[in-house]
């Protein structure tokens, strides 16, 4: 019965995710191309590998993304008026407006804010799995990153060195077929990312990516390691990208319709978890309408409510670089307060906050 | 430390680099003048391997540094002081740290058994093989290694074993460690970082042992760019930067490790960034450099006031970004004139941004145009290091064309 329950659970998180996304889906693009939001990246057919990997962590367990780790942030509980403030960039934005959307982070729930340069993250993860291994902390890093980032120095950089300083880290790589446009066939000729673990003395797995129980299991399992032996483990999990890169991407160009649509229909996480969970009679067609109606509708709202807010005080344009505000940027910020008093008419000053 | 480590080709000599330029080309030439009367009893006296002026003195003249140390007077505030060389003033200060900060770990190339300029010698006995440790060959690895840490809120000091391979880390620097706060609305930073790094010309350092590329992480808002000139400055400067709640940068002038000693106290103690330092007040041109440069542009002062007249008023500009332009400007408008000094290329070099801001703010009490006397637009060159660097007389004469402007 408790495995039903936390089963249950995991699949309504699963799905909230869904509708989430389900709002990028064509038809309801609209959304970016009518420039509302700026850009948007989507996590069709990976939601097992958030979800599967993120059921396994502590919840004080350190996260460091790429960015299509939505779902480990929503397991986490982070609200949709934060994930949406973020993709609005509007005042209430805990990252205050700074970067493009998704472009997430939240301290309290330990997932270290997303940069859009490839693989960066993956020797920062390291060093503050060391950090945590000194500390004594009984916690360990997780490190997602995709097939594609894995090519990056950096990759090579952070499995070294997790490996010679024994650092308790999970290197999670979502093997999900497809770097924009570049196949698996044109990023690697080797098998794999898994495959290079051992090349590094690093314990390595690959999994069903789209099982979200294997995904658990191995992430489990590695996560218990990595706390009693201080050692990194890979995990590989096999997905596929079902969205396109981005909103500013069309994947028609490079890949076909039936391809995407095999994955959408034969294999996709949520539709094999639904299947077991029906199969066990721990749901059912009436629940899974109900809830669909009801993510569906707390997203629109939440979309509705962000994109009502105010974005934040231009001042906030020249806080943060330091700790403190050096001179010259105070100097610089006032020289804009001052254009603003003279040319403000020719800036959308309206939509800010004063 | 096995040879073949010491002999690997991108450090060969340099473990050597610690000793003065003077004991090597020593050795340099006892080397020539042993191959040559080999090759004359083998009978080749007259061929093309026997150099022309073996055996005479013009090839091997001693080379002389640029410039000469000139220790500051001796600090009565920090307590009792030691005899210190820069290498051991930076000793002092990271053992200082680590002593302090239980979070703190200091990692980077051949850092465990002391360092290639015996910077961190003694310290991995003192505190533990988790606290001072050794990295894979990898400066990417080592700065985003950091970052991490620093993340977690523990104190993180890197070590990139020369300022010319800062290079593969720069995407971590810039694009990471300095964008970190800001980019995250300040949930997270990476603040509790310092890197450090030798820097500067040596002599005979070459194309990748001598660089001093400030410049670039200048163009960067979100670090600290930190040189000190002095081992008593080195100390109070590194102690800041790993305090300071920014990344810092912290380059240290290799060619002073040694050449460099004076009174430095044992206790910690801060100098604060962004302050830049007159060091001798004066009334006719401002000098300003940083690093080895200060001692070139002090002797240069010295000249000016003997043959010239002339009151030279000299700055160490101690921290590049953020920089301290209020006291600059402040003595260019008492003397009317400025002159910048630096060892790296003059091309978009620091100078250009001091010379920029200075002519901006200070335009109408400006006597001349503002000078800089910087490294030419080339690679750092080996042999030709004697032409290459703004020398004292680079220096003297850019200054006496200002003064009669």
């Amino acid at each position: 019965m408790a495995a039903a329950v936390s089963a249950a659970s995991v699949w309504r998180q699963s799905l909230a995710q869904a509708a989430l996304l389900l709002l990028r889906r064509p038809g309801v693009r609209g959304l970016a191309r009518s420039g509302r939001i700026s850009f948007y990246m989507t996590n069709y057919g990976e939601e097992g590998t958030h979800v599967g990997s993120a059921a396994a962590l502590d919840s004080t367990d350190l996260v460091f993304g790429q960015y299509r780790e939505a779902g480990v942030l929503m397991y986490r509980d982070y609200p949709l008026e934060l994930f949406m403030a973020q993709c609005y960039g509007n005042m209430s934005d805990p990252g205050k407006g700074r970067q493009m959307p998704v472009h997430y982070g939240c301290k309290e729930r330990h997932f270290v804010t997303i940069s859009s340069p490839l693989a960066t993250q993956i020797p920062q993860a390291v060093g503050a799995a060391y950090a945590a291994k000194r500390a004594n902390a009984n916690r360990i890093v997780i490190c997602y990153f995709g097939e594609g980032a894995a090519s990056e120095g950096d990759a090579h950089a952070g499995f070294n060195f997790a490996a010679t300083l024994e650092c308790p880290i999970i290197f999670f790589c979502r093997n999900n077929g497809y770097a924009i446009s570049t196949p698996t066939y044109e990023q690697y000729r080797g098998d794999g990312i898994a495959a290079r673990g051992p090349g590094y003395g690093i314990m390595s797995i690959r999994v069903d990516g789209n099982d979200v129980f294997a995904v658990y299991n191995a992430t489990k399992e590695a996560r218990r390691r990595a706390v009693a032996e201080n050692q990194p483990f890979l995990i590989e999990a096999m997905t596929y990208r079902i969205g396109h890169h981005s909103t500013s991407d069309d994947s028609s160009a490079y890949r076909s319709v039936d391809e995407v649509n095999y994955w959408d229909k034969q294999d996709h996480p949520i539709s094999r978890l639904r299947h077991y969970l029906v199969s066990h009679g721990w749901w059912d067609e009436d629940q899974e309408k109900t809830w669909r109606k009801q993510s569906r509708k707390m997203v629109m709202e939440a979309f509705a409510q962000a994109e009502r807010k105010l974005k934040p005080n231009p001042n906030l344009l020249f806080s943060d670089v330091y700790q403190e505000m050096p001179a010259q940027l105070r100097k610089q910020q006032e020289s804009l307060a001052q254009h603003l008093q003279t040319y403000g008419e020719h800036y959308p000053l309206d939509h800010f906050d004063k | 430390m096995e040879l073949s480590s010491l002999l690997t080709r991108r450090r060969v000599g340099m473990a050597a680099a610690a000793s003065t330029a003077g004991r090597l080309l020593r050795l340099g030439a006892v080397r020539a003048e042993g191959h040559c009367r080999r090759l004359r009893r083998a009978g080749l006296e007259r061929g093309f391997l026997q150099p022309t002026s073996a055996g005479k003195d013009a090839a091997q003249k001693r080379h002389v540094a640029h410039f000469t140390f000139q220790p500051d007077r001796e600090s009565q505030e920090h307590g009792q002081t030691q005899k210190m060389n820069l290498f051991q003033a930076v000793t002092s200060a990271l053992d200082n740290s680590l002593a302090k900060d239980p979070t703190a770990v200091i990692f980077g190339e051949d850092v465990a058994f002391g360092g290639v300029f015996r910077c961190t010698v003694g310290l991995r006995d003192k505190y533990g093989k988790d606290r001072v440790f050794n990295t894979p060959l990898c400066e990417q690895g080592i700065v985003g290694f950091g970052i991490g840490i620093a993340v977690t809120g523990a104190t993180a000091i890197a070590e990139i074993q020369f300022a010319d391979y800062i290079f593969p880390a720069f995407d971590q620097i810039v694009n990471e460690a300095a964008k970190y706060r800001y980019r995250s609305g300040d949930l997270f930073n990476c603040g509790s970082l310092t890197i450090r790094s030798p820097w500067g010309c040596v002599g005979h350092g070459g194309l990748y042992h001598s660089q001093c590329p400030e410049a670039f992480f200048a163009h960067c808002p979100g670090i600290k760019v930190v040189i000190p000139r002095s081992p008593f400055q080195a100390k109070g400067l590194l102690l800041s930067c790993i305090e300071d709640k920014n990344p810092c940068i912290f380059f240290e002038p290799k060619i002073l490790y040694r050449a460099a000693v004076e009174q430095v106290p044992v206790e910690p103690y801060t100098i604060p960034l962004s302050q830049a330092e007159v060091i001798q007040e004066g009334s006719d041109i401002t000098l300003v450099a940083w690093g080895t440069q200060v001692h070139v542009i002090r002797e240069v002062a010295l000249m000016a006031r003997e043959k010239l007249g002339v009151s030279c008023e000299i700055i160490d500009l101690r921290t590049i970004i953020p920089w301290d332009v209020d006291t600059v400007c402040k003595s260019v408008i008492k003397t009317g004139r400025l002159l910048i000094s630096h060892e790296a290329p003059l091309t978009g070099g620091f100078a250009s941004e001091i010379s920029s801001t200075v002519q901006e703010e200070c335009f109408l009490n400006l006597e001349a145009p503002i000078s800089r006397v910087c490294g030419y637009d080339t690679p750092f060159p080996h042999i030709f290091e004697p032409f290459y660097i703004p020398d004292k007389w680079k220096c003297y004469d850019a200054l006496r064309k200002m003064i009669n402007y």
